[in-house]
């Protein structure tokens, strides 16, 4: 959608390596995300996708390579960096005392543009266990908070690690038409998933991440016939057989 | 779901609010936690009350010695108080943090990690007060008349201690797995509780030299001071700045933001 977009990428991870102790986690990982655009970022387990989130939202420092998240390096950013910025992280980072009640609308008060919290909780079904402590949701639940977290601030660029992992059907594709939403409103979306079929229907664009590298990168299509298969599942196979992590 | 701003309205909200929303926040926390106020209000109301009704051990010992028992016991419950608040109580609520990730998510955000840690800093020192508050009026009650001339002194002894604690309790619950720190850290609790100069004063310990440079003790010590002297124990607030320093900058190399 936004081939005309004269933004510069709002995300450019340019051969990107990190290492803990032994493990090498990212080999020379390049990686672009457009506004407007949702980018799905798709791997094996261990294949380096939360590695390269955490540092494109400046949890960590890369060992070699270049970050630019809309154009600033993320480690050390400041806070008017991190207000233009959406992070969900796969272990969600919920304090778990709270009620989403409470906790979502906090949140909304660090930011200086926040979302409708109302609207946003009600788009993702929080009312129903909205003063249900976070210890005590289900996974599913705990998701939709979260995700509804990384929305609160009304992002520019988001980060979404697995955001659909334990949701059912139903609240799946409630998140897939929002994240539409977001996306059609010009921000960034970059979600890591390992699902094809989430995939294809939310990507703009995919780039498969193995072994610390991506190993392709387009749209669906681009990805699928590069790889000389029908469908995406095809071509990740294809892309990811017989690779070493 | 409305939008907002984009990069040209954007104009991040102040640090000050920032910082003081998330204070509210974890101060909110800390006070309808239960297992945190079992620790640090209703053990020292048990203690203040259950001491002041026996005579040992003795505790109005020497230049506290004319003192009556309840006013050189109201000052260490205040400095148990912090103890518990302020380095058991954070530390916990760190190792678990860390293990939830919270302490990542929230650096994520326009708060940030400084933004964080100065939050929880002043939501100590706010919920301190309205214990320390609730304390005295308990004391009082029991006869605590303390000197009002220790008032400042007091103020800066609890803000040096609870800073000092504070940054103890960086260094090991940002440093150790969340089961780790809950052991310790009660382990702890209890080691300076009885034998740190807290409630009983460090000399009327043995060892009495080296206890005094703990910063319970030299806490409790400043308190007795300032309550039942009316006195500046400058000794006992260098002791606890040069433990908050050193605390701080040991913390800024053991804290890990996650488990």
């Amino acid at each position: 959608m936004s081939e005309g977009d004269p933004r510069p990428y709002a995300v450019e991870l340019r051969d990107l390596t990190r290492s803990f102790g032994a493990t090498t986690a990212l080999r020379g990982l390049t990686l672009s995300a457009r506004h407007g655009e949702v980018t799905c970022v798709l791997g094996p387990n261990g294949a380096g996708k939360t590695t390269a989130v955490e540092i494109a939202v400046g949890l960590q420092r890369p060992d070699g390579g270049q970050v630019r998240v809309l154009g600033r390096r993320p480690y050390g950013a400041g806070a008017d960096h991190r207000d233009r910025v959406g992070v969900m992280l796969q272990d969600g980072g919920l304090p778990q005392a709270v009620t989403p009640r409470a906790l979502l609308p906090h949140l909304a008060r660090l930011y200086s543009t926040p979302v409708d919290v109302a609207e946003l909780a009600g788009r993702l079904g929080i009312p129903a266990f909205e003063r249900t402590t976070v210890r005590r949701l289900s996974g599913g639940q705990r998701q939709r908070v979260a995700l509804a977290a990384a929305l609160v601030g009304s992002p520019e660029v988001v980060f979404l690690d697995e955001p659909t992992a334990g949701l059912d059907p139903h609240a799946r594709r409630e998140v897939h038409v929002l994240l539409r939403e977001v996306a059609a409103r010009g921000t960034a979306t970059v979600v890591t998933t390992h699902s094809f079929e989430e995939a294809e229907r939310l990507a703009d664009r995919v780039a498969v991440v193995v072994g610390g590298r991506v190993a392709a990168a387009g749209s669906v299509d681009e990805v699928c016939s590069g790889a000389g298969a029908a469908g995406l599942e095809e071509a990740y196979f294809a892309l990811t057989d017989g690779v070493s992590l | 779901m409305t939008a907002a701003g984009t990069t040209d309205t954007r104009r991040e909200a102040p640090a000050v609010r920032r910082v003081l929303a998330q204070a509210r926040f974890e101060a909110l926390g800390l006070l309808r936690h239960g297992e945190q106020l079992l620790v640090s209000v209703v053990l020292p109301v048990l203690a203040l009350v259950g001491l002041s009704l026996v005579s040992s051990p003795q505790l109005a010992v020497e230049r506290w010695s004319d003192a009556a028992r309840i006013d050189v016991l109201a000052p260490g419950v205040l400095a148990l108080t912090v103890l518990s608040t302020a380095f058991t109580g954070q530390a916990i609520l760190l190792g678990f943090e860390r293990r939830w990730g919270v302490l990542r998510l929230l650096g994520t955000t326009p708060l940030g990690r400084g933004g964080l840690l100065l939050a929880k800093t002043t939501a100590v020192l706010a919920v301190l007060a309205l214990q320390l508050l609730l304390l005295g009026g308990v004391a009082g009650a029991l006869g605590w008349r303390p000197d009002v001339a220790g008032l400042l002194p007091a103020v800066v002894a609890v803000v040096l201690g609870a800073l000092a604690l504070v940054s103890l309790a960086a260094c090991l619950g940002g440093a150790l797995r969340a089961e780790a720190v809950l052991a310790l850290a009660n382990l702890v609790w209890v080691l300076l509780a009885g034998f740190g100069g807290t409630v009983l004063p460090a000399v009327a310990l043995p060892g009495e030299p080296l206890l005094s440079l703990l910063p319970t003790a030299a806490l409790g010590d400043a308190l007795r001071d300032a309550f039942v002297l009316g006195a500046w124990n400058v000794r006992a607030l260098l002791v606890l700045l040069v433990w908050g320093l050193l605390a701080g900058l040991l913390a800024r190399r053991l804290l890990r933001w996650s488990d």
